[in-house]
Parts: C-alpha cells; sequence; structure tokens
C-alpha cells in the first residue's frame, strides 16, 4: 500500500516547520495543506478533536498531533534513513531534555517579547536572553546540539528561527552580537535543504506579527 | 559495572509516583532520597541545574531529569521486562499525546481546585471534571490505556488519584459519581505491587494539601 502523508499546518508555525524538516529529511512525499488555525475546518477538528490546533501530520488517515510527537513517529516510522533521534538512551533523554526546554521554557518568552508592552516586556526580554544563553551553552563547541550529527534538538530550535529577526526587532537585541556560537549554528543548519525549504521568510513572519500586535493590543 | 539508581523525589509529587512505579515494574533497585523542597540539597541543583525540580533519576552518576522523560528512559534501559510503551510507531504517538494531554491540561486544572477559591476554584473545578471526562473516554471499555496491558499513559496519570481525596474536599464534588469508569480503572491499577508500594496514602496527601493550600487561601 502506499504511503499518504498529508500534513495540516500553518505557514508562520515554528511548530510546522519541525515537522517539514523532519520530513524533508528522511524523503517523505507528503501533501501540505494550507490550515488557519483560527478558523476550525471540519478537517482539522476531526483530525484533532483535543486541541483543534496545527501541525497535524496524517498518515494512512491516522492523525499524530504535536510537533515533537511527529518528529519521534517519523523517526521511527522511517527509521532506514537520516536518524533524528539518537539510538543510545541516555542521549535520547538529554535530547528530549532540551527539546522540553525549547517548548516549556523558550516559546513563552519568544512572543511575549512581541506581543506585550511596558514590564510585561521587560521580563520577557530578560527571560528570552536567559534562554537564549542557556542554550548557547548547551551548545558550547559542538557543531550540533546531539554532537556531530545534525537531530532532534537541532530541529526543535531551527523552527523557531523564522522568527528570530522578529525576536531581535522587538527585544532590542542582536542574536549575532549576544549569542556567536549558536549563530555559527544557525548557518551550519542553514546549509541544509531540509531546513532552508521549510523555513519562512523572517521578514513576512515581522509583517505578520504587525498584524499580531494589533490583536494583542500592543500597536 | 553495577547499576547504581538514585531517585531525588518528593513524596506527594504525582510526577516522582510515575518514576517510581516505573521502576518498579521494571524490577530496578534504586535508593529512593526525600527532598525537602523548601531546603534543596547540593545533588539535587547539580544533577537538575536548569528547572531545580523533582523528580531527579541519577544513573550511574549522570542525571535524568523530567518524569515523562524518565519513565522512556527506564523503558530503553531495562528492556527486558514490562514493556511501558507499545513497539508500534502509531501507539506509542498516541501514548505520548495522552501523557502530554495529562501534563498540559490536567495539572493546570487540578491546582486551580486546590490551590484558589470563589470563581476562580469554580471554574477549575469545571476544567478539571471535563478533563477527567475527556480522559474516561479516551480509556473507553479497555482494561488501560494502551489496552490490555498496564503502561505509560496509565503511569502518567495514576498518581494524581492520590490528591482526588483533597481535590473532593476542597471543591466539593465527587470523583467516583463524575467519571466512575476512571475510578474502576484506578481500583485495577491499585492491585498492581509496582503502583500500590508507589503511591502514598491519599490521607496523607490531603493533610498535605490543607497545609499548603492556606499558603494560597488565606483562611
Amino acid at each position: 500500500m502506499a504511503d499518504e502523508v498529508i500534513l495540516l499546518d500553518y505557514w508562520p508555525s515554528m511548530f510546522g516547520m519541525r515537522t517539514k524538516m523532519a520530513l524533508a529529511e528522511k524523503g517523505v512525499k507528503y501533501e501540505y495543506k494550507e490550515t488557519d488555525p483560527w478558523v476550525k475546518t471540519p478537517l482539522l477538528i476531526e483530525m484533532n478533536p483535543i486541541h483543534k490546533k496545527i501541525p497535524v501530520l496524517i498518515h494512512n488517515g491516522k492523525p499524530i498531533c504535536e510537533s515533537l510527537i511527529q518528529l519521534e513517529y517519523i523517526d521511527e516510522v522511517w527509521s532506514d534513513a537520516f536518524p533524528i533521534l539518537p539510538s543510545d538512551p541516555y542521549q535520547k533523554s538529554q535530547a528530549r531534555f532540551w527539546a522540553e526546554f525549547i517548548d516549556k521554557k523558550f516559546y513563552e518568552p519568544s512572543w511575549k517579547v512581541w506581543a506585550t508592552m511596558g514590564e510585561e516586556l521587560v521580563a520577557a526580554k530578560k527571560e528570552l536572553l536567559d534562554h537564549f544563553k542557556t542554550l548557547e551553552t548547551e551548545l558550547g563547541e559542538k557543531p550540533y546540539y546531539g554532537g556531530e550529527v545534525f537531530g532532534y534538538v537541532d530541529i526543535a530550535l531551527m523552527g523557531y528561527y523564522s522568527w528570530f529577526k522578529a525576536m531581535e526587532k522587538f527585544g532590542e537585541f542582536s542574536i549575532e552580537t549576544e549569542f556567536p556560537k549558536l549563530t555559527t549554528w544557525t548557518k551550519r543548519c542553514l546549509e541544509r535543504e531540509s531546513v532552508v525549504m521549510a523555513l519562512a521568510d523572517s521578514d513576512r513572519i515581522i509583517e505578520y506579527v504587525y498584524v499580531m500586535r494589533k490583536k494583542f493590543g500592543a500597536e | 559495572m553495577a547499576n547504581e539508581v538514585i531517585l531525588l523525589d518528593f513524596w506527594p509529587s504525582m510526577f516522582g509516583m510515575r518514576t517510581r512505579i516505573a521502576l518498579r515494574e521494571k524490577g530496578v533497585e534504586f535508593e529512593y532520597r526525600e527532598e525537602d523542597l523548601r531546603n534543596k540539597s547540593p545533588l539535587l541543583l547539580q544533577m537538575n541545574p536548569i528547572h531545580k525540580k523533582i523528580p531527579v533519576l541519577i544513573h550511574n552518576g549522570k542525571p535524568v531529569n523530567e518524569s515523562v522523560i524518565q519513565v522512556q528512559y527506564i523503558d530503553e534501559v531495562w528492556s527486558h521486562k514490562n514493556p511501558i510503551l507499545p513497539s508500534d510507531p502509531y501507539q506509542r504517538a498516541q501514548a505520548r499525546f495522552w501523557a502530554d494531554f495529562i501534563d498540559k491540561k490536567l495539572y493546570e486544572a487540578q491546582r486551580k481546585v486546590w490551590a484558589t477559591k470563589g470563581e476562580e476554584q469554580e471554574a477549575g473545578k469545571k476544567d478539571f471534571i471535563e478533563i477527567l471526562k475527556t480522559l474516561e473516554s479516551e480509556l473507553g471499555d479497555k482494561p488501560y490505556f494502551g489496552g490490555d496491558d498496564f503502561g505509560y499513559v496509565d503511569i502518567a496519570l495514576i498518581g494524581f488519584y492520590t490528591w482526588f481525596p483533597a481535590y473532593e474536599k476542597f471543591a466539593n464534588f465527587s470523583t467516583e459519581s463524575e467519571v466512575p469508569k476512571l475510578i474502576a480503572w484506578v481500583r485495577k491499577c491499585l492491585q498492581r505491587e509496582s503502583v500500590a508500594k508507589s503511591l502514598p496514602d491519599p490521607e496523607k496527601v490531603t493533610e498535605f494539601v490543607s497545609e499548603l493550600r492556606k499558603k494560597f487561601v488565606p483562611e
């Protein structure tokens, strides 16, 4: 039976970008369906009734929700090419820890830095810089988060790359100046076609952020 | 080399309970160390510098943090008996989804039930019951969340049961009336030695929560 793979996604989503990267790394052909998460289409509600969010990966009619869970699924199903997670259980646990850190800690200030004002903005800026520092320290001198090979944590964080310019603009800092190791790492990741093809244009994201700021009342 | 396994934990933690159960399911000998969260040990701070939280699993001197990550690590290292995650990638994705749902939704909602009062508590109670009903619906007529065998989602959820009497006391409702099938599942799980040995007495938890509630809701 031929594999049918559909991805319900929304172009600015940093989470959808991760799944696109993983599918490309594995050479999986899929149908991309642009899905506005604020318009709850019947397909979205059917495939993700609990959260009604994108991205949703649909493999032979069966949905897999949550980007990190999709990465693990993709790695396990298409296991013959380009491993995403390391095989060693301890290394795997570390990879999972850092992806979790990105979503639990980094995510919130990463959007608050463009969506808030006043004291909330000041707090978000500080937190975001702290987390960038932590992530740079964790990378250290390694070419990728997992060591020699591009993998899970690189994908988890590069998903946010399109939003970095917006974070820098509204957070008033420069990643290149503050975090040179991370900058080198982003350039290395951008040499990969899977990454470049998955990312949205940073300027288009900034335009999108301006629209969102009005919605949040930050303009 | 002998396996040295240490668990830094706090007795009422529903997250620590998960790791205790997983270790016991696999028959792993471990040293349990009670942490005083108001006075965290140097070992805890050294082994979990990012979050400074329990539970922390230390295997041959190397730390694994976050309960769901610990459970997966335990399953992968001690893979010879009682598999915790299913082997099929799709079933695994579903198991991960529901554990993630419990962490994202149930934890926040239950917190409102004991740590707030008035309208906020009422809203929290309503959310909490709805989430339990969603879980009950997902369980359906299956003996366990994964089907015939006790596993990942059961382990992720069962610890919350020890807090049920506290929720019922402070928010005035009965879980047995609201989710009878879920309570039947609880009773089935409690028959497993790994669970019975790993869960504290719910009465003691209620006393603990009563004291804790005073900090959040001055009477």
